[in-house]
């Protein structure tokens, strides 16, 4: 029997049987998760655990070896070019760097996937810019281009621009790297009342551990692939994994890993 | 999205119901831009509705200012919490006038 790391009787997502291979290397194994909705779901690990293409992948950006992601009920993987759009337009994603278009001012960078996707009157558009640019603090910001922004200012345009579908979802890949504490702090406030004020379900990917136990309602931890251990902050904290416990007290990943396979690696056969 | 617009009692009711969303929200617009077009002062009663984004709160937002600009009473009745959040959240709770009971509009007459 499949063995789900997850809680929800109602999942907005559920993975199963997850497998990914980039040839020869196997990025993702056998991983089973169910994301609850209208809550905080943090993937954390290592660089090279296989979070960012597990984020890939939820994203229907990155087609799996094998195995199923359902969001909201619809299997990504499987579905059709229309069936994958309409699951995107419950989706907001807030890349890493932004991923502005820097010919584009921030209101029109924002304004884009309501042109895109909808029949909005002018002015509604207008108006919804302005409400979430208002929201994310950066009402003064509209006229600006990308390249004037600082690295805060950017991440918060970016949230912006994922949040102007008032989506279901939002993925938010490594949300406080490169800012400064307090920008960060802002950036978790602002994710954990996004979360109980309009009732999304907020994934976020990262490793830095003082956001993770801000926001987190449940962490799913991963590690060479796999998803090892899925819980509450205290769950967590409480694991008696080894390679979670390291991750946490910041432990250097030689303590922790086998001697023999690490020498294979290193020196090949 | 269900939208009932009653007329009377020297002003415009709109009830609502349902969920407001991208799908609904320009006809919301269209008959709260009517109403007031009409000259009426509007109430919109948004006690059974049970979820309202961000294009239905720009269209409550633009009706408000075309209010302002006729100089005509404008307000909303029996708002659910949960729109009440995002009306927080987005600081519009401050600037629109909000009712609980559609005397007290009246009153404003």
């Amino acid at each position: 029997m499949t063995s789900v790391a997850g809680t929800a009787a109602s999942p907005a997502i559920s993975i199963r049987n997850l497998f990914v291979d980039y040839f020869p290397r196997r990025i993702l194994t056998d991983v089973n998760l169910d994301i609850p909705a209208s809550q905080i779901t943090v993937i954390m690990g290592q660089s090279g655990a296989g979070k960012t293409t597990l984020l890939r992948c939820m994203l229907g950006l990155k087609k799996p070896s094998s195995g199923s992601v359902h969001i909201l009920g619809t299997d990504i993987v499987r579905a059709s070019r229309r069936e994958l759009n309409a699951v995107r337009k419950q989706m907001g994603v807030a890349f890493q760097g932004g991923a502005l278009f820097s010919s584009m001012s921030v209101a029109e960078n924002i304004q884009l996937a309501l042109r895109e996707h909808t029949s909005l009157d002018e002015k509604t558009i207008q108006i919804m810019t302005r409400i979430k640019l208002d929201m994310v603090n950066m009402l003064a910001a509209e006229n600006l281009m990308p390249s004037e922004l600082s690295g805060g200012m950017t991440k918060r345009a970016a949230l912006a621009r994922a949040i102007v579908m008032d989506p279901k979802l939002l993925f938010f890949d490594e949300p406080s790297a490169g800012l400064d504490p307090s920008t960060a702090a802002e950036l978790d406030q602002l994710m954990i009342t996004l979360k109980t004020t309009l009732r999304m379900t907020i994934i976020v990917v990262t490793h830095e551990l003082d956001s993770i136990f801000k926001i987190a309602d449940h962490i799913a931890v991963m590690a060479n692939g796999r998803v090892i251990e899925f819980g509450t902050p205290q769950q967590i904290i409480a694991s008696a994994n080894p390679e979670i416990q390291g991750m946490l007290n910041r432990k250097p990943r030689e303590n922790i890993v086998d001697t023999d396979a690490h020498l294979r690696r290193l020196v090949g056969g | 999205m269900e939208c009932n617009l009653k007329s009377g009692a020297g002003y415009d009711l709109l009830e609502l119901s349902g969920e407001v969303d991208l799908q609904y929200s320009p006809q919301l617009r269209e008959k709260i831009l009517g109403s007031l077009r009409s000259g009426a002062p509007l109430l919109i009663d948004l006690g059974r509705v049970s979820y309202i984004d961000s294009s239905g709160i720009a269209s409550l937002v633009e009706g408000f200012q075309a209010a302002k600009s006729a100089k005509l009473p404008y307000g909303l009745l029996n708002i659910s919490s949960t729109a009440l959040q995002v009306l927080t959240l987005t600081r519009l709770d401050k600037i629109f006038n909000l009712y609980t009971d559609a005397a007290h509009f009246e009153a404003q007459l």
